[in-house]
C-alpha cells in the first residue's frame, strides 16, 4: 500500500461519491436494513445506508445490533452476494410465438443498466471473478450474464472485521480486496480510505475531491484489516484439500452431515459462486406464445439429479458428497480454482447451521478414512 | 404417466369435490382472465361449482378435490375415476387428506357429540384419506389452495400433450430466487419452508411469516419417485435451538398436511416425546 494512489475523505463527505456515480449515470445499489437483515438496495442518500449498525453471524442465526456509531459499512454482509446482479435469480432468455407454419423466436436480453456496487466485500468480489470465470470465459459466453455484467461498477470496501462464520484469510479472497474492483474503500474511524483498481475507477476517483492518504493512515489501515484477517479460524491446507476429498469418498462422516441436511438449497442459493440453473417454458393456454426463462437451480433439489428415468443423486448424502467435493475439489479441475470464496453465507443461512468448516476437518481427519477403508475391504 | 391424446373434439373437463371448503375450486375460476382461453380449450363438461350444466362421463380431464371421509364417497371416487383418462387430484385434502384429517388422532365420536346438536344423523367414517388411497392418481397439484399458475400450467402441458412438470423442491429456492431475509435464520421463526414443497412462490415468508407446510412435504418431481424431506432436522432444531417444547413441534407438523406421510411421522414422533415430558 503507498500513498501516491490512496486517497482519503471523511466519512460524512461520502455523499459527494454518491452524487458523482449518479452524475455519470449510474444507479448506486447498497446495502439497506430490510426484515432483520442488510439486502441490497437503491441508494439515494448515505442515510439510507445501515449507519450505525452491525451484524452478528453465527450457524443458522443473523442478528442485527445497532451500535449508535457513524460507522457506515459497519455490516459485514447480508444473505445476497453480488451474484444476482450477473447471475439473474429468474432471466427471461426467449420469446416463442407460433406463426404461419412454424415458430418465431426472439432472444431476449436484459435492459442494459448502470449499477454501481457500493459496499461489496472482498469475499463477494471474488465470488464475482469466479462467476465470470464460469459465464464469460468458457467456451460459451452467456449473453444475458455478459450484458448484466458490463454495466457494473463495484465498490469494496475492505473488511476491518471479520464475523465467527468468516474464512476468507484460509480461501486467500480477503480481508483486503486483491483485485477485480473499480473503487475500494477502508473506513478507519470517520475516514474513508479510496483506492482505484480500474480505469474506470481512476477516472471518477480524480473527479472526487479527496485528499492524499498519509501513511498513519494506511498504516493504521493494514493493521485493522490484518488484524481481521488474524481474528479468523483457519481452515486446512488448500492444496491438500481436493484429493483428501477424492479420497473421503466412502467416509463414514457424509452420513452423519445427511443425517443434519435438509436439501433446502439455501447453501446453494447464498453461495456466492453456485451457477446451476435450470430452464422453465411458460406457453400459454392456447399454445402460442412461450417464455422461456432461465431460474436458479441448485444441486440439492430432485430433479438436478434426474436423468433419463433415474435420480443419479437419491439421497441427502449423495447431494452434500456432490457440493462440497465439487467446491472444494472438482473446482478446481474444471476452473483450475477453488470454489469456494470463503463468505461464510452457507454457514450462517443453513436453517440447521450445517458448518463447512466443521465438515471439512471431519472428512480429513485420518481415523475416518482409514474407517472408510476398512469399510470397504471387510 | 397419462397422458391426453390430441383430437378432433375439445377434451372434456369434470370438476368434482369431496370433502373440501371448495377454495381450489375457486382458483379454477380465479383464472379469470385466462378463464375465457379455459372455456375455448376445454368442454367443460362437469363444474356444480361453476355451471348448472352437469353432462355425464367419460371425462379426459378429471379434478379431485377434497378427501375421502364417508362411505360414499368411497365409493364415488371410484365412478370418478372410471370415468377420467386423466384424474388430477388438487389441493392439500385431495392429495393428503387435508386439515380434516386431524380426526385421524382423535376419537371421532366425542367430536361429534361436541360438534353437532343431533350427533346420530351423522354419518362418517373415522378418518379423513387422500384419494390416493382409494384410486390410482395420475397427477397431483398441492396447497390450501392450490396456485392457480401452476394448475393453468399443468392444464396447458396436459393440452400438448406433454408431460406436466410439478416440482416439489423447498419453499426455500423459491424464497431465496425472490431475494427474501430467511425468517428461520434472522428471526429465529419456526419456519416449514426447509421441507416443504414450493409451487406457492414462498407467500408466507415473503410477507415476513413463517411457511406452515400447506403445500405438503417437498419431494420427488413424480409422486414416489423423491425422498421424504428431512422433517427430523428441522424438527430437533425447532427443539434444540428456537426453543419450541414438544407439544408445539407436534402442532407444526400437524397442519394442513398433518397426515401426509413425513408430516405425520414427524408429529407421533415428537407426541412420544410430549408424552414423556410430560410424565417426568
Amino acid at each position: 500500500m503507498s500513498s501516491s494512489d490512496h486517497g482519503a475523505f471523511p466519512s460524512a463527505d461520502l455523499q459527494r461519491l454518491l452524487d458523482l456515480l449518479g452524475a455519470k449515470g449510474h444507479r448506486v445499489v447498497g446495502p439497506t436494513l430490510r426484515d432483520g437483515a442488510v439486502v441490497w438496495d437503491t441508494i439515494a442518500r448515505v442515510s439510507d445506508l445501515p449507519i450505525g449498525w452491525r451484524d452478528h453471524q453465527a450457524p443458522a442465526r443473523y442478528r442485527l445490533e445497532q451500535t449508535g456509531t457513524g460507522e457506515v459499512f459497519g455490516i459485514v454482509h447480508g444473505p445476497q452476494s453480488l451474484k444476482p446482479f450477473a447471475f439473474a435469480p429468474r432471466e427471461p432468455l426467449l420469446q416463442i410465438e407460433r406463426t404461419n407454419g412454424g415458430l418465431s423466436i426472439y432472444p431476449r436480453l436484459p435492459k442494459p443498466e448502470k449499477i454501481a456496487l457500493l459496499g461489496a466485500r472482498p469475499c463477494d468480489v471474488a465470488g464475482l471473478a469466479i462467476q465470470d470465470q464460469i459465464f464469460l470465459r468458457g467456451p460459451y459466453r452467456d449473453s444475458p450474464y455478459a450484458s448484466r455484467r458490463e454495466g457494473l461498477f463495484v465498490i469494496a470496501v475492505n473488511c476491518t472485521r471479520a464475523l465467527p462464520t468468516c474464512f476468507c484469510s484460509s480461501m486467500k479472497t480477503g480481508p483486503r480486496a486483491q483485485s477485480g474492483f473499480d473503487l475500494a474503500l477502508t473506513e478507519l474511524d470517520d475516514v474513508l480510505l479510496i483506492e482505484a483498481g480500474s480505469e474506470a475507477g481512476k477516472a471518477v476517483l480524480t473527479e472526487l475531491p479527496v485528499s492524499p492518504a498519509s501513511e498513519t493512515l494506511l498504516a493504521e489501515a493494514s493493521k485493522r484489516i490484518g488484524a481481521c484477517a488474524e481474528s479468523q479460524g483457519r481452515l486446512q491446507e488448500q492444496a491438500a484439500l481436493p484429493q483428501a476429498l477424492y479420497d473421503a469418498y466412502d467416509h463414514p462422516r457424509w452420513d452423519d452431515v445427511a443425517a443434519r441436511c435438509l436439501a433446502c438449497t439455501n447453501c446453494t442459493m447464498v453461495c456466492p459462486t453456485c451457477f446451476c440453473h435450470t430452464i422453465e417454458d411458460a406457453p400459454t393456454l392456447d399454445g402460442q406464445h412461450t417464455e422461456r426463462t432461465r431460474l436458479w437451480d441448485s444441486c440439492f433439489t430432485h430433479e438436478h439429479g434426474y436423468i433419463h428415468g433415474k435420480n443419479i443423486r437419491p439421497m441427502i448424502k449423495d447431494r452434500y458428497r456432490m457440493w462440497l467435493t465439487h467446491k472444494f475439489a472438482a473446482w478446481h479441475d474444471q476452473f483450475g480454482m477453488s470454489g469456494c470464496v470463503g463468505c461464510g453465507r452457507c454457514i450462517t443461512w443453513c436453517p440447521v447451521g450445517i458448518d463447512v468448516r466443521e465438515e471439512l476437518s471431519a472428512l480429513l481427519a485420518s481415523d475416518g478414512r482409514s474407517a472408510a477403508r476398512r469399510s470397504d475391504n471387510p | 404417466m397419462a397422458l391426453l391424446m390430441k383430437g378432433e373434439q375439445k377434451p372434456k373437463l369434470g370438476v368434482f369435490k369431496f370433502a373440501s371448503c371448495d377454495g381450489c375450486q375457486l382458483s379454477i375460476l380465479n383464472l379469470e382472465d385466462e378463464l375465457l382461453l379455459l372455456g375455448e380449450a376445454l368442454d367443460i363438461a362437469y363444474f356444480p361449482e361453476a355451471s348448472s350444466r352437469m353432462d355425464p362421463g367419460p371425462y379426459d380431464i378429471a379434478l379431485v378435490e377434497g378427501s375421502i371421509t364417508t362411505e360414499e364417497d368411497r365409493e364415488r371416487i371410484k365412478a370418478v375415476r372410471e370415468q377420467a383418462k386423466v384424474l388430477m387430484t388438487i389441493g392439500a385434502c385431495a392429495t393428503a387428506g387435508g386439515i380434516q384429517a386431524l380426526r385421524n388422532w382423535a376419537d371421532i365420536e366425542s367430536y361429534k357429540q361436541v360438534v353437532y346438536p343431533r350427533p346420530d344423523f351423522v354419518r362418517t367414517l373415522a378418518t379423513s384419506t387422500p384419494i390416493a388411497d382409494h384410486v390410482k392418481v395420475d397427477y397431483e397439484l398441492r396447497g390450501c389452495p392450490i396456485d392457480k399458475d401452476q394448475l393453468r400450467r399443468v392444464i396447458t402441458d396436459l393440452l400438448a400433450g406433454v408431460q406436466p412438470r410439478i416440482p416439489t423442491d423447498s419453499v426455500c429456492l423459491e424464497c431465496k430466487r425472490r431475494g427474501n431475509v430467511c425468517v428461520v435464520v434472522a428471526k429465529g421463526m419456526p419456519c416449514l419452508g426447509p421441507v416443504t414443497s414450493g409451487g406457492c412462490g414462498a407467500i408466507c415468508p415473503s410477507m415476513g411469516r413463517d411457511c406452515y407446510g400447506c403445500f405438503g412435504p417437498a419431494e420427488g418431481v413424480v409422486k414416489g419417485a423423491g425422498h421424504p424431506p428431512n422433517t427430523s432436522s428441522l424438527a430437533k432444531q425447532f427443539h434444540d435451538r428456537l426453543g419450541l417444547i414438544p407439544i408445539e413441534v407436534v402442532r407444526r407438523f400437524r397442519g394442513i398436511n398433518g397426515a401426509a406421510a413425513s408430516f405425520r411421522r414427524e408429529s407421533e414422533a415428537w407426541a412420544v416425546e410430549h408424552t414423556n415430558s410430560e410424565g417426568s
